[in-house]
């Protein structure tokens, strides 16, 4: 680990200028990633800025009918909340399924979608990595690819998204506030994350002088039809090998909306819209929802250690359609 | 016999320190002017440092020393200085010894600062210049290079066949040829390995240390650094679990040493997480199974095969191939025992060495067979039962497997199994079960103990012994108590420190029958005195009793015919004027006695699981074992020790694998949130069942040993139950769910 220093800003505004101010400077919040990062010197900021005591730790209720997660709120707190819980099951299901209760309750949400790539080289110095060494190679494309991505990758990086939380957010259709030295925007999800293509170093499009203060819920929760399927090599404390968030909405067994995300297989959250739309005015019933599966597998493509995970997601996707089907409040 | 402390579940002595944090751990110690040493890794697995720039890294201020190969001074000349009391046949890894990089990660150099932050700071300015050689860390493609696994070790016992395997093979009906491997495992004990360095102003050393055994620490660090015994001191009071990674001084221990010695300082070296991967794991094997039975099941011809791997300089040897004699009735077995050298560090004991994969491998091919002649996989074990170990024709020195069988399977309801694979299923899930059996070592060491008596009644038990939270205190403890008939609370016992008398490493199952002997012998020996002082007194009862008349109870010497013919304890010590009592005592195997037989410990472990084949989870959800360890001396920590034994197995079977990335022959997954340790919530229902029988060959006070037989057979019966459960056999471990998916899916 190398020096840095620190500073603690109020508010928004303050915690921007920091930023901006500071070398190669970053945000900190929960730190459960950043830290862990640091101590390896995979990450090497020269100053931090806390932002835990900037506000936004709150949720509230948004004027669309919505719900605004506040950047600091805790994991633990997000999924506890009883509007979440009611409203966006799918969401607290999601990140009840990731890390463990002591990670959860330092973790935030503008953390979460931040947080790194889990894969081996990314935290192994010695070895090739062209996201955290821009130019030196990419060791996991012919090495232990077991965890990395069937979707989207680039013959720079095969690196897969870690998250659970932005799994459920993203077939949420969230948006992401964000606020930088040029004033605020809204993120849509889908945007939010990247694909690797020939900068893996950067994961998102975020900029480097951007907070989160932010992700909004849209008013559509699907509490009436939600799953989340995570298959992962241990019953807790382990990172998706592949993950499924599905909603639907139903009409007299009537498919009038639905979304499938898919984690642990692709540099960001990865929804197939064209295929979602294949299940709409459609019947629920399994030979939709293994046609779905089937478009949205067509497009996958493995590596050595990673072949299993193209039917897994498939079975994944049907299963998680069938439940999904029959989920009432 | 009625017993007061001896067979009850009594609580850890030491259990108030450990939860409340009053415990202190090697990397705890403090002393005035500590400063603190970082190790850098070297970054290839095989060829020569070119340079090391530590210039930059020098000119930090508060950096002391950066210790490396260039300024590190003439240490010991011969390679046998550096071996240990659990050395492997070889050249032991010299720390700093020259330009030569022998395996990834190895220790290259040590940076030490005024503080923590500074060394780890300083440590990544030093530049490595490497020339790089071509490495080998491959078991599976270099079979053709390996080598006969023999030499003399501790323990080992070198593959011995017997009869006409081929013959036998040949002519018998039927046959099963298989083939099993398993992955390599950390032990990645919850407290890193770390050494605390205090250099006194004598020229002594004294060492907080990580072991499991201070002997062995003191004996290392006086070989290499020329230092005489009695000047070095190593402390070891609490270790945070080692599982066989204290069982040999780790290169911590030798960069601390060096540093203070040196610097003339106190110094601390921890390792981090991921030099954890860096020194022994459990090799990962090839073995080939061949066996032969006629219809009724009676095994005709075994052949055990194993190829294992070692490191360059050392040949690591295990009991992996020595089991089938030791378990079952056949005339006719093969063992081959190969070892293949990589450019990787020694592998290390770990928990139940060889027979936690050398008995899951045989196990595995067992239950094959039983399908195979359409066998009750139970029947098939008791078909071929024996009551002598076949490789030494000597009966076992106790044997209760076949009750362990019986009591398990029953508490299971193995009766009710429908033998049919794919046969049960609920919901998603295909249930399925089953069993194997376990073995292990029952010995005992050679182990000395002393003891002090006070007038006030309070004693005192010490050997240098370790307790890796095993229970040793508390045994310690309730053995002294039981002895002279006190309250556990009157009761102190030591270990881990080098000035206690002495007692081998902190290993193999040994400790409870080995320091256990010497602790009754010391106790009696006490005894003995302060009965023979109360004969001496005025008018005494007790003169010229005998032990046999008397015993020791409620802090009194009681007349066994009498009961209301007693002498306080205390009462002794003050009329004779004692202010204390202290003895020593050696306790030594009885070789004679043990020779006549071979000695075990056994088990049966049954298993449910549940299976969701599409997506290939599996959970395993029952583990019903049976345990036979002679007699069990603590029921709560000998239970833990069972317990620990099968979440271990749990996790073999379904988690645990170090993967070794063969282009830079690197262990890549290392640390705890990528090494898969199972976690709470993968834990099934565990019952466990002492079926117990003194065993007074292994041990005089009948205990055989429970630290590792509880491992030994799970990841077998949870295999069979996989097979059982989807009819598809998994032959390599850990069972992970792409392996368990199956092949076409209903959905
Ligand atoms: C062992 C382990 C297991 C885990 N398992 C899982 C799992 O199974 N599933 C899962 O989803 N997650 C898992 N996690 C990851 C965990 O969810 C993340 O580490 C956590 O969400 C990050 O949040 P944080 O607040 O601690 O972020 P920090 O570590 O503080 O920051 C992470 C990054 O985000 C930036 N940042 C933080 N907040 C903001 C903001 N408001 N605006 C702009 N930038 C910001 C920081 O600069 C930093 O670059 C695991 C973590 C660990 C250590
Ligand atoms: S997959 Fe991406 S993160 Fe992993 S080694 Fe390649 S470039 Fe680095």
């Amino acid at each position: 680990m190398r020096p840095f220093s620190y500073s603690r800003a109020e508010d928004i505004d303050t915690a921007v200028n920091e930023v901006t101010a500071h070398e190669d400077a970053r945000f900190i919040a929960g730190g459960t990633n950043l830290l862990d990062l640091m101590k390896i010197d995979v990450i090497h900021p020269q100053h931090l800025v806390d932002i835990t005591h900037i506000a936004h730790d709150t949720i509230e209720n948004t004027e669309d009918g919505g719900l605004r997660l506040g950047a600091l709120v805790t994991n633990a707190d997000t999924a506890y909340h009883p509007e979440v819980e009611k409203r966006y099951p799918l969401l607290a299901h999601a990140i009840l399924a990731g890390a463990s209760p002591q990670l959860r309750n330092k973790a935030t949400d503008g953390g979460n979608l931040l947080q790194r790539t889990r894969c081996y080289y990314f935290y192994d110095k010695t070895t090739a990595c062209n996201k955290r060494e821009p130019g030196s190679g990419c060791a996991a494309i012919d090495g232990y690819n077991r965890l990395h991505a069937i979707f989207g990758a680039s013959e720079h990086c095969i690196a897969t998204h870690p998250s659970d939380m932005c799994v459920a957010l993203a077939a949420l259709d969230a948006r992401v506030q964000v606020t930088g030295p040029d004033g605020s925007r809204t993120i849509p999800f889908e945007d939010f994350h990247r694909l690797p293509g020939d900068t893996p170093e950067k994961d998102t499009n975020l900029r480097e002088d951007e907070i989160i203060t932010s992700v909004d819920l849209p008013p559509k929760g699907f509490a009436d039809h939600y799953t989340y399927i995570k298959n992962r090599d241990r019953a807790s404390y382990a990172f998706a090998l592949v993950s499924v968030a599905a909603t639907l909405e139903i009409e007299d067994n009537v498919i009038k909306d639905a979304r499938i995300a898919l984690g642990g297989v692709a540099h960001k959250p990865w929804r197939n819209k064209e295929a979602e739309s294949l299940l709409i005015d459609k019947p629920a019933d399994r030979d939709g929802f293994q046609a779905v599966a089937a478009a949205i597998v067509k497009e996958a493509k493995s590596f050595r250690y990673n072949e299993f995970k193209i039917e897994l997601a498939r079975r994944s996707i049907v299963r998680a359609l069938m439940e999904a089907s029959q989920t009432y409040q | 016999m009625a017993t007061n402390h001896i067979g009850k579940p009594k609580n850890r002595v030491d259990g108030l320190k450990k939860v409340t944090g009053s415990a202190k751990y090697a990397a705890e110690f403090n002393a005035p002017g500590l400063v603190h040493g970082v190790v850098i890794s070297s970054a290839i697995a095989k060829g020569r440092i070119k340079a090391i720039d530590t210039h930059d890294a020098l000119e930090i201020e508060g950096v002391l020393h950066i210790f490396t190969h260039e300024n590190t001074p003439g240490l010991a000349w011969f390679d046998l200085s550096y071996k240990d009391m659990d050395s492997p046949p070889g050249a032991p890894f010299r720390p700093l010894h020259s330009d030569e990089i022998q395996f990834n990660m190895q220790p290259i150099a040590l940076v030490v600062a005024e503080t923590l932050e500074l060394a780890r700071f300083a440590a990544l300015r030093v530049k490595v210049e490497y020339e790089v050689e071509t490495h080998n860390t491959k078991l599976a493609d270099s079979l053709d290079e390996a080598i006969e696994g023999k030499g003399f070790r501790a323990g080992f016992e070198p593959p011995k066949s017997i009869g006409k395997f081929e013959e036998a093979y040949e002519a018998a009906d039927i046959k099963l040829e298989t083939e099993y491997f398993h992955g390599a495992e950390h032990h990645n004990p919850m407290e890193m390995h770390a050494s605390t360095v205090i250099y006194e102003e004598d020229g002594g050393l004294t060492i907080y240390d990580k072991t499991q055994g201070v002997l062995n620490s003191r004996h290392y660090v006086s070989m290499i650094f020329g230092i005489k015994r009695k000047k070095i001191k190593v402390i070891s009071p609490f270790v945070g679990g080692a599982f066989g990674s204290g069982l040999r001084p780790q290169y911590q221990l030798f960069m601390a040493t060096l540093a203070a010695l040196e610097l003339k300082r106190p110094v601390k070296v921890e390792l981090t997480r991921p030099q954890m991967f860096s020194f022994g794991h459990r090799p990962i094997t090839i073995q080939k199974l061949k066996l032969a039975a006629s219809p009724d099941g009676s095994l005709q011809a075994v052949s055990h095969s194993a190829y294992s791997e070692t490191s360059r300089f050392e040949k690591y040897v295990e009991n992996v191939v020595n089991w089938p004699k030791k378990l079952y009735r056949c005339e006719n077995v093969e063992e081959i025992y190969k070892l293949v050298q990589l450019d990787m560090y020694t592998p290390l004991d770990m928990r139940a060495p060889g027979g936690a994969t050398g008995v899951y491998a045989l196990e595995s091919a067992m239950d094959e067979l039983a399908y195979k002649l359409n066998m009750n996989p139970l029947e098939l074990r008791l078909r071929n039962y024996t009551d002598e170990d076949k490789g030494k024709e000597k009966p076992f020195s106790s044997k209760t497997l076949k009750e362990c069988y019986r009591v398990a399977a029953e508490k299971f309801g193995w009766s009710q199994r429908n033998p049919e694979p794919r046969s049960t299923r609920e919901g998603h899930n295909l249930v399925g079960w089953g069993m194997a059996s376990g073995i292990w070592d029952a010995m005992q060491t050679p182990a000395r103990a002393k003891a002090r008596l006070s007038a006030d009644g309070k004693l005192e038990v010490g050997s240098a012994t370790a307790d890796i939270g095993t229970g040793t205190y508390t045994i310690m403890t309730q053995i002294a108590a039981e002895t002279l008939g006190l309250p556990m609370e009157q009761v102190t016992a030591k270990l881990g420190d080098s000035s206690l008398p002495f007692a081998f490493l902190e290993g193999g199952s040994t400790t409870a029958a080995s320091v256990g002997t010497a602790v009754k012998y010391v106790c009696d020996k006490i005894a003995r005195k302060l009965l023979k002082e109360a004969g001496k007194i005025d008018d005494s009862p007790f003169k010229g009793a005998k032990m046999e008349d008397v015993v020791f109870r409620d802090e009194n010497i009681v007349d066994k015919q009498d009961d209301s013919v007693f002498i306080p304890i205390t009462e002794v010590m003050k009329l004779r004027g004692l202010g204390t009592i202290q003895k020593k005592t050696t306790a030594l195997p009885n070789f004679l006695k043990q020779n006549k037989y071979s000695r075990n410990t056994h088990s049966a472990v049954f298993a449910e699981v549940k299976i969701d084949e599409d997506l290939g989870t599996i959970k395993v959800t029952r583990i019903v074992t049976a345990i036979d360890a002679g007699r069990i001396l603590n029921a709560k920590t000998a239970h833990s020790q069972i317990l620990g034994g099968v979440v271990w197995g749990v996790s073999m079977a379904l988690e645990e694998d170090s993967f070794m990335d063969h282009h830079y022959g690197r262990f890549i997954n290392h640390d705890l949130a990528e090494y898969h340790i199972a976690v709470n919530a993968d834990m099934p229902d565990i019952d466990i069942t002492f079926v117990e029988e003194e065993d007074h060959v292994v041990s005089p006070i009948g205990v055989k040993g429970v630290g590792e037989i509880g491992l030994v057979g799970v990841a077998a019966a949870i295999g069979n139950a996989v097979y059982h459960a989807t009819g598809k056999r998994i032959r390599s471990l850990p069972i992970t769910l792409d392996k368990a998916m199956s092949e076409v899916s209903a959905i």
